[in-house]
């Protein structure tokens, strides 16, 4: 799978919350589409990026290698990193791969952003 | 009802500690009843590393290149170095063990886990007492209009000792040991000069100390202690 198949959305909620919607794939091939999204969603004054699984269709090894890059980034710049929308199966590799350990996994929107608050 | 993600089967299960089953005899088991960690649980910096060779002048494709390497990983590893894969083979949360060369003469027993496997890649994972916290994917995709075979680490040194191990020679032995492994696995497949190219990144410069506890579980210790010990503690 050399293609990239992730389309991504950034809504700022507040000034300091904004919200990564994933749709599609994430592989080590969606690195620009991620990337680019962290950045538009990561601006001035943001305290919580919230990656927002609910549209998750696929994701591979390189895939959860992303999203250690982006908690680098997300802790460069003192922002927390949390995550709502995954599924049983997506939770299992966050527990697996240990990322639940940095990100803080919620269940709903509202949760992610009370958390963030 | 929600439709199961098409990479389920492809991931290991579950797991909040290792158990090895199957290993062959003699290897050297220091993993048993280890925690995996990822680069998030690592001492030292963050380092990606990525490894290719260009599959040149042979027909293959992505999913046969994947297929031969997995299924003959071992014998790709330049001399003095010793995979022990699980007798099964390297399926998602097989446990293979390791006799490695490290810095100084050293040899290193640890292990891995299989994360991840599809036709295309697979992903290993280390748990704690190995040199470091991290992932090592392999990989084939097609670049520029050839097949091309990848290793990509993705890696924090585990604990000080590690850190500074890989500062004095660990990282070039590592770069040496895979860019040797890609050729191997290259000239295998019939490429008559394989030529590998090495991009290495520090993701994170910053050392998370945070973590400097792993030392408890430091490989150099832990291997020096074995080689020390009588009635070596040996799978199988």
């Amino acid at each position: 799978m050399t293609e990239a198949t992730l389309s991504m959305g950034v809504r700022r909620i507040d000034e300091t919350a904004s919200v990564l919607d994933i749709q599609g794939d994430i592989t080590a091939f969606s690195e620009e589409a991620l990337m680019d999204a962290y950045t538009e969603g990561a601006g001035t004054g943001v305290k919580a990026v919230i990656l927002n699984f609910t549209g998750l269709e696929y994701m591979n090894s390189g895939g959860i290698g992303l999203l250690v890059t982006v908690l680098v980034r997300a802790n460069r710049a003192k922002q927390k990193l949390l995550a709502y929308g995954l599924t049983e199966h997506y939770r299992e590799i966050f527990e697996l791969t240990r990322l639940d350990e940095a990100i803080g996994i919620y269940a709903t929107e509202a949760d992610a952003l009370s958390a963030a608050a | 009802m929600a439709e199961t993600p098409r990479d389920t089967g492809n991931w290991a299960k579950p797991t909040s500690t290792l158990t090895v089953t199957d290993a062959p005899a003699g290897a050297p088991n220091l993993v048993e009843g280890k925690r995996l960690l990822s680069p998030v649980q690592g001492f030292g910096k963050m380092w990606q590393k990525t490894y290719k060779v260009g599959l040149d002048g042979i027909e293959t494709t992505p999913q046969a290149v994947i297929a031969e390497w997995r299924d003959n990983f071992a014998s790709f590893w330049p001399k003095g170095n010793d995979f022990y894969p699980p007798l099964t083979g390297l399926e998602p949360g097989e446990v293979a063990l390791i006799k490695a060369a490290g810095p100084g003469g050293m040899k290193f027993k640890t292990g891995v886990m299989v994360l991840y496997s599809d036709d295309e890649s697979f992903t290993l994972m280390t748990p704690e007492g190995h040199m470091f916290a991290g992932w090592i994917t392999f990989s084939a995709h097609e670049e520029a209009g050839r097949p091309v075979a990848q290793t990509q680490v993705l890696m924090r040194a585990q604990d000080p000792i590690s850190e500074m191990g890989l500062a004095m020679g660990g990282h070039r032995m590592e770069n040496r040991f895979w860019e040797q492994t890609l050729a191997n696995l290259a000239a295998h497949l019939g490429v008559e000069e394989p030529e590998v190219t090495t991009t290495v990144t520090c993701v994170d410069r910053k050392r998370q100390w945070s973590q400097a506890g792993n030392v408890r579980n430091s490989v150099a210790i832990r291997s020096t202690l074995h080689m020390l010990k009588p009635g070596k503690k040996t799978a199988g």
